[in-house]
């Protein structure tokens, strides 16, 4: 138990449409992450799948029950926000308690339920404060606490690592795939941050403008972007895109560079295209005397673990990653070895993906 | 275009709470310098104080020759740039850039050559008719940025300027900053809570904590060889292992035994905490005479892989090429392959060697 | 107070911006701050003259209200005119004015309890659901209130006559809410629309219905804020003159401040009952405000305040 299978969500906010046909088919037992920027209508999706938002139109079964016009009380779904949403008046173990009270649980298994949750999340120290009391990673325990109290259908979770400090969502991040890992239950996690897609879920649906673009497993998304939104999108530092125009055996760039062409490429005609080098496929050590792009140096951005070295290429400015220990100085000359193997290229007018 | 000067800053609040302790920094002419800290760490504080919009309990402040001590705001020939932007909601983006001109009286063509000639620096010709509820995070910032070139002052002070923006764009942000910097050569003191910010933009960082100093440098030397177990524990990410080791045979070794490679002049048998980056150790199949571990969790994460593993009941973060593929709960071995790591005293929680 | 409003918006918003705004300047610190006692001085004594007088007034025996010149110390005191106010003079039964003062109570009360509770829901609607021109209805319910009472009062009283509202508590209970639910609307939707909503979202998850999520969860959030707008209700309530002297005749439904202004008038004016049940008349209110300060000032923070 614990499928979620949405089909043709539709959902407008006055001019705004905020879900243009979103369908979404969640296994049971998935960590399954919804994907995309601010406004792309993530948290609409979750919402309307918890019933706290009246679709326009389309369907969303819970294994298999149609429970488009279900009441949020009924569909058994448990919700994690971005904000918490824990009730300041009351302690943690009242918030917690919360879901078993308004089903009328005698007390006894009530504190037992918390007590247990408590021990899973390790804030036995915390029952009693109440939310004020607490940091702000305490009061996310405590929230994900009330959710996992019960043994809901499945547990949507909205953002709800985007108001920790770097430090702790990496361990929150941890955590939560032991957790998912330890209740064997359907998660489905909408988040705009990549790290966090990639590094916990099964399944990633990336949505854009109320529109699924792309789903797949986390390498999926990052090695084959469908389109040049998804690379885009998708990968810290994003993907250099490119313009460029297929020559004879060339590819050639506006600001006068040229690359061999991928064999793979080879059946497209003139029409204007888009290179797609992750930062870490280019490299400003000598490879490959064909494959390299001439640039100046227009600024380096030491990580620690390695160094971005920015390179303008003569109005586009492109990103690569280098070993920590790189150094130069703004304006001077470069050179970038392009791993072509591991290129994309998309068509520069519908931005979809030409296929290998 | 001048240096800054802080000697012995101190700041109380009539509460009693010391949001600043006796600070010493000294920003060079030129400079891009970044103060980092997690918040209440007086990083905030130390910058409204250089503006002016804090008056410090002690220490002076020193812009360029000039004692700013008790200059207000205005007088100190400085722009600051805050994390909410500040623009005028009623003003268009090019009547926003040009107000701290026009407050100095000058000459209406001076006004616009020097508006035009910001916008074109920060590519913002197209949006000078709009107003901010028009303009998205990004430019509104941009908007916010020109507002303080302008005014050609001794120095920029930025608050936290790219938090509220979005993950993509505040890269690109970064890049810009830090490329505008260089150009014009502009001493900047910029604030964050983001250690990722601090590494790229900095010339040098310096890292507070409770309103003390612990650290200040160049990123790489912040990276390399954190002075404080704070500083480790607060740059980098995942953050560095940190694992308690003893010295035996002319060997670190942790409890799980991980070997490392000693620094020079440590005293034997002492209990010390030794600080190991992700990168600086790998996985292998187990056997290979490494030492053996169990995969926790593998975090994908398209151009490197994250694993926790556990070695001898100790958690390590360790940094993989892409490629790699070790599942969840499989036996591996675990090996330091980089240069010796700091080591930390526990107790006083400072750097040994 | 102010240490109150401070401490409020410390509670909310911890951190810099507040401790920031407290370090002022100290330079110049005793020049400054006589000007400022001087100035404050000259202030309150600029204010509070006339409650201070009409204060010794009312303590005054009639020869000390009349003489001249004014007795500012030194005078006997006597409750004679406080007595005056509640009982009957020369009888034993309740005065006029006691039953005036009864008046006044129990219309502004239950006025105030229905704006409140009427406001409350409708804001709450107003704030949470998507209804269909909601912001010209909004506009709608605050353009009533752009009327004075004096100008719609002749309708008013034209249409209490037909429906016998006329001269009757009622009457004045149910105008008095219609006056100050715009207001109470308003000021609630304010207060709700600082409430996240994700409160009852979660509390429907959890297993409530909307109407148990928004008493259980929402409502005792909004205690300050309703404290707030009840105050400020009460208040247009209490004071209100214009559409008590049009809609009472009698005593026996009249509130206390057209009682009052009648006092004033005829040949002799007694100044001392007068500033006696004016007194009286102040004291309710200020208690009132006094007992719900602390939400009062919540209340009016929290609209300012960053959450």
């Amino acid at each position: 138990m614990g499928a979620i299978h949405a089909k043709g969500m539709r959902k407008a906010f006055g001019d705004v449409q905020a879900l243009d046909g979103v369908a979404l088919d969640v296994p049971d037992g998935a960590f399954f992450v919804v994907l995309g920027p601010s406004g792309a209508g993530k948290t609409t999706t979750l919402r309307a799948i918890a019933g706290l938002e009246k679709l326009d139109a389309g369907s969303v079964h819970l294994d298999g029950l149609d429970a488009t016009r279900a009441a949020p009380a009924a569909r058994d779904l448990a919700m994690v926000f971005q904000n918490y949403a824990l009730f300041p008046k009351k302690t943690a173990a009242e918030n917690i308690a919360s879901p078993l009270r308004a089903r009328k649980l005698p007390a006894n298994e009530i504190t037992a339920a918390t007590q247990r949750v408590a021990e899973l999340l390790h804030i036995e120290r915390l029952l009693q404060r109440r939310p004020a009391q607490m940091s702000g990673g305490e009061m996310q325990r405590v929230a994900l606490a009330r959710a996992l109290v019960r043994e809901p259908r499945a547990f949507l979770m909205d953002e709800p690592l985007t108001n920790l400090d770097l430090k702790l969502r990496v361990e929150m991040r941890t955590e939560l795939t032991r957790i998912h890992r330890s209740l064997g239950r359907t998660f489905l996690y909408v988040t705009n941050d990549q790290v966090e897609a990639l590094s916990m879920a099964d399944q990633i649906a990336v949505l854009r403008a109320g529109a699924v673009q792309q789903v797949g497993v986390p390498r999926e998304i990052y090695e084959r972007p469908v389109n040049r939104w998804v690379a885009g999108f998708v990968g810290s530092p994003r993907m250099n895109l490119l313009p460029c125009r297929p020559e004879g055996r060339e590819l050639v760039g506006e600001h006068g560079w040229s690359l061999p062409r991928p064999p793979w490429a080879m059946g497209e005609s003139g029409r204007p295209l888009l290179l797609g080098l992750r930062a870490e496929d280019l490299s400003l050590e000598r490879r490959d005397e064909h494959a390299t792009l001439g640039g100046r140096l227009y600024a380096l951005e030491p990580l620690g673990d390695r160094t971005l070295v920015d390179v303008d290429l003569g109005g586009t400015v492109i990103k690569v990653k280098a070993r920590p220990s790189v150094t130069g100085r703004p304006g001077e000359s470069l050179s970038v070895a392009v791993d072509l193997d591991r290129a994309h290229l998309f068509d520069a007018e519908t931005g979809d993906a030409i296929p290998r | 275009m001048a240096g800054i000067e802080i000697t012995g800053l101190h700041k109380r609040f009539p509460d009693g709470t010391v949001a600043v302790e006796r600070l010493d920094l000294s920003i060079a002419d030129g400079e891009l310098f970044v103060m980092l800290g997690p918040s209440g760490c007086g990083k905030t504080t130390t910058l409204r104080a250089i503006a002016g919009l804090e008056r410090q309990t002690e220490g002076h402040i020193d812009i360029g020759e000039t004692r700013v001590d008790d200059l207000p705001p205005a007088d100190r020939d400085i722009a600051m740039v805050f994390q909410f932007y500040a623009l005028y909601p009623h003003m268009r983006t090019r009547d926003n850039i040009a107000f701290p001109l026009r407050a100095e009286g000058l000459p209406e063509a001076t006004v616009r050559e020097r508006v035009d000639e910001a916008a074109r620096m920060l590519q913002l010709e197209a949006l000078l008719d709009r107003r901010p509820s028009r303009l998205s995070g990004g430019e509104q910032q941009r908007v916010a940025l020109a507002r303080a070139l302008v005014r050609q002052p001794q120095a920029f002070l930025m608050d936290e300027p790219l938090t509220n923006l979005d993950a993509e764009i505040r890269a690109d942000m970064r890049t810009e900053i830090k490329h505008l910097q260089s150009r014009l050569g502009t001493t900047m003191a910029y604030v964050t809570h983001d250690q990722l910010e601090a590494m790229s933009l900095g010339h040098r960082i310096a890292i507070l904590n409770k309103g003390r100093l612990e650290q200040v440098g160049t990123p790489m030397e912040v990276y390399d060889r954190p002075a404080t177990l704070f500083c480790a524990r607060f740059i980098g990410s995942p953050p560095m292992n940190l694992v308690p080791v003893s010295l035996d045979d002319g060997a670190l070794r942790t409890t799980g035994g991980l070997a490392l490679e000693p620094p020079e002049g440590i005293a034997r048998g002492r209990e010390v905490v030794a600080g190991v980056r992700p990168e600086a150790l790998e996985l292998v199949a187990s056997g290979d005479g490494a030492t053996p571990a169990r995969v926790v969790s593998e975090e994908v994460l398209g151009d490197e892989v994250i694993y926790v593993v556990d070695a001898g009941g100790h958690d390590l973060h360790v940094r993989m090429p892409p490629a790699s593929r070790f599942a969840a709960g499989a036996a591996v071995g675990v090996r330091h392959t980089g240069a010796p790591p700091p080591l930390y005293d526990p107790d006083t929680e400072l750097v040994l060697a | 107070m102010a240490l109150q409003v401070d401490d409020a918006v410390m509670g909310e918003a911890p951190g810099h911006p507040a401790a920031a705004r407290r370090g002022a300047p100290r330079r110049r610190r005793s020049l400054r701050s006589w000007i400022e006692i001087v100035l404050l001085a000259v202030l309150l004594v600029v204010m509070l003259f006339p409650v201070v007088w009409m204060l010794e007034t009312s303590l005054k025996a009639n020869r000390d209200v009349y003489a001249v010149p004014a007795k500012f110390i030194g005078f006997d005191i006597t409750f004679h005119h406080y007595k005056d106010v509640f009982v009957q003079r020369g009888g034993s039964g309740a005065s006029d004015l006691a039953v005036n003062f009864k008046n006044s109570v129990i219309v502004s009360f239950f006025s105030t309890v229905l704006a409140t509770v009427l406001g409350v829901m409708a804001a709450w609607a107003y704030s949470r659901f998507n209804i269909k021109a909601k912001k010209d209805q909004l506009f709608f319910i605050l353009s009533t209130r752009f009327m004075p009472p004096v100008v719609v009062v002749i309708p008013i009283f034209l249409m209490y006559r037909d429906l016998d509202l006329i001269d009757t508590k009622l009457g004045l209970v149910l105008i008095y809410a219609a006056f100050n639910l715009p207001f109470t609307i308003w000021m609630m939707k304010g207060f709700i629309d600082e409430i996240p909503s994700e409160y009852e979202d979660a509390a429907m998850l959890d297993g409530y219905s909307r109407l148990e999520a928004f008493f259980r969860v929402t409502l005792p959030l909004l205690v300050p804020g309703i404290a707030a707008t009840a105050v400020f209700a009460l208040i247009f309530s209490w004071n209100e003159f214009v559409l008590s002297i049009f809609l009472t005749s009698s005593e026996s439904a009249r509130t206390a401040p057209p009682a009052i202004a009648g006092l004033i008038g005829g040949t002799t004016v007694d100044w001392g009952l007068v500033a006696a049940s004016a007194m009286t008349f102040a004291l309710p209110v200020l208690l009132f405000a006094f007992l719900v300060r602390k939400h009062l000032v919540a209340g009016v923070t929290l609209g300012a305040v960053r959450r």
